[in-house]
């Protein structure tokens, strides 16, 4: 596999395995943090705003038929 | 310093700037609460007094810590009392007369700046030797220290009064302000410290020095112009 | 001429940004997941482990990639700010506030990635070297323009402010790391010496390479879905955005 001669070599980095692995894992939770941040961001704007068009939609609905 | 203070504001309020208006009125405002003035002092004096009681009274381990000490005190006070620089005139509404005022408004905020040196960055510089005894500093840094202090704590006031107007209309703007501040800081803070260090190990300080009065050169040049800018735009949030 | 004033006043116009930026969204993400993965592939199971430092130099696949896009996002904010200030481009202003803690957080990778690769290397966590003490204040800096941002209501006057503190941390920046630089010098230990890259091994350096670009990609892909949920949410009572959730 690559330079490595077995996956557990690879895993085990010559001995510096839990710095490369602790490095990336953090690294990449950041970054994938990142990028889900806005996404979310974005979907929960856009709920909110159907949410409210739905209540506005029902009270104009329910502002015609109710008798005045 | 105060003769060519007088001389400046005699000139620039002939030309009617308001330079000297606002450098009299500052100077005279911190002399009536004499009281404040010293604060900065007292703190410089009281964190001094910490130091010994946190690392120990061995005079030869204070006298190696004594320069970066008393420059990182000088840098707090400094710090501590920036903040006031426009917020009483901002509370008693004296700080929109000097925004709608025609007058350059840099010129006037340089004249606060300087006006704030000279009741806190000064004082501390001359009272510094007295917090080199405390400390143990060695007798060959004392010069170099007063020097460099004096440098360092008007471009500290320059450099802190951008700060300032940042966040003049901000509650409780104090600690925001030192978190802007300090990166700004620190390469007086460097310079400063290294130049007392040097000159306690008889190397020439005079090249560090200059570089502090680069610095400075340098916060004169941009830091009236920025703290005006800034403080336009935090006057109308 | 003419177009391009045409052209820089559409840029400015947040809804136009948002429509036009959604179509380069996949092939911006699609480059930056590309080149990620193939750098990181390549740097973790094809490149050759490092002479000295062993296998733990591999973390350099993100400590520089980071680092790199750290400093460059901080003139990336700036020009932004000062673009904001001077022609008072809401577009600017958005960008300006989402690339704050886009670069803080890239900041805290290489910070992050540094400390875990020197245990291996320098015995240590931590070491004044003049490099890291230099991004510990660019996150300050970050830092900073974050928190000023964030303590004004208006969103005009936080995005005016922190643009100006953003410049002048930007006129700063390079006095702070030269002076960093040569306090470090003064007070160079003798016991360790921090040598950065010794003439990389070409087969070390391609996957590096593929690295930054990556992560070039991904600054560009984050700062625009920031800026686009940004934009949605500023402008969420206009009648485009509630169009957008119908």
């Amino acid at each position: 596999m690559g330079y490595f001669d077995s996956f557990a070599d690879f895993v085990a980095m010559g001995g510096h395995g839990p710095y490369v692995w602790s490095a990336y894992g953090v690294s990449l939770s950041v970054l994938l943090w990142l990028v889900l941040r806005p996404i979310g961001r974005r979907r929960q704007i856009l709920r909110q705003l159907k949410r409210q068009q739905r209540r506005q939609v029902t009270a104009a609905v329910e502002g015609r038929n109710s008798p005045t | 310093m105060p003769s060519t203070a007088n001389r400046t504001n005699r000139s620039a309020a002939g030309q009617g700037t308001g330079f000297g208006a606002i450098l009299i009125r500052d100077l005279l405002i911190a002399f009536r609460h004499r009281g404040e003035m010293a604060n900065p002092l007292i703190f410089f004096v009281m964190v001094g007094t910490l130091i010994p009681l946190a690392v120990g009274p061995d005079p030869d381990r204070l006298s190696q810590l004594a320069a970066g000490i008393i420059w990182v005190m000088a840098l707090l006070a400094s710090l501590l009392s920036i903040d006031g620089l426009f917020h009483s005139d901002f509370e008693d509404g004296s700080l929109e007369q000097l925004l709608v005022c025609p007058k350059p408004l840099w010129l006037l905020v340089l004249a606060k700046i300087l006006a704030h040196w000279l009741v806190t960055g000064l004082p501390l510089t001359l009272f510094s030797p007295v917090l080199g005894l405390m400390l143990s500093l060695p007798a060959k840094g004392y010069g170099t220290l007063v020097l460099g202090l004096a440098l360092g704590t008007a471009a500290l006031s320059l450099i802190g009064a951008i700060g300032a107007a940042l966040t003049v209309a901000i509650r409780k703007g104090g600690l925001l302000l030192s978190l802007i501040v300090m990166p700004l800081y620190m390469p007086v803070l460097i310079f400063g410290a290294s130049s007392v260090q040097q000159a306690v190990q008889g190397v020439s300080a005079s090249g560090t020095l200059a570089i502090l009065g680069a610095l400075l050169a340098f916060s004169l040049l941009l830091a009236p112009f920025a703290s005006a800018g800034a403080l336009k735009v935090g006057f109308n949030g | 001429m003419a177009s391009f004033y045409q052209w820089f006043h559409r840029m400015g116009s947040p809804r136009w940004f948002y429509e036009k930026s959604g179509r380069w969204l996949p092939w911006l993400a699609a480059a930056a997941f590309l080149l990620i993965g193939t750098g990181l592939i390549w740097g973790l199971v094809f490149a050759p482990e490092d002479a000295r430092q062993g296998n733990s130099f591999r973390i350099i696949y993100i400590h520089v990639p980071a680092a790199f896009l750290a400093l460059a996002g901080y003139y990336v904010m700036a020009v932004a700010g000062a673009i904001g200030l001077i022609w008072k481009m809401k577009l600017a202003d958005m960008v300006m506030k989402s690339a704050a803690p886009l670069g803080a957080a890239l900041t805290f990778v290489a910070l992050f990635t540094g400390a875990v690769w020197g245990k291996p290397t320098w015995g240590t966590y931590w070491v004044w070297d003049a490099r890291i003490t230099s991004m510990l204040v660019l996150l300050f800096l970050y830092l900073g323009v974050m928190a000023l941002q964030h303590a004004y209501n208006s969103l005009d006057t936080a995005a005016r402010a922190s643009a100006l503190l953003a410049l002048v941390g930007t006129v700063n920046i390079p006095i702070i790391y030269k002076s960093v630089d040569w306090w470090y010098t003064l007070h160079q230990p003798a016991t360790i010496k921090l040598t950065g890259a010794p003439s990389m091994h070409p087969d070390m350096f391609r996957p590096l390479l593929l690295m930054i670009l990556g992560f070039y990609a991904f600054y560009a892909l984050v700062l625009i879905l920031n800026t686009r949920a940004e934009i949605l949410h500023r402008e969420r009572r206009t009648g485009w955005v509630q169009s957008l959730s119908e």
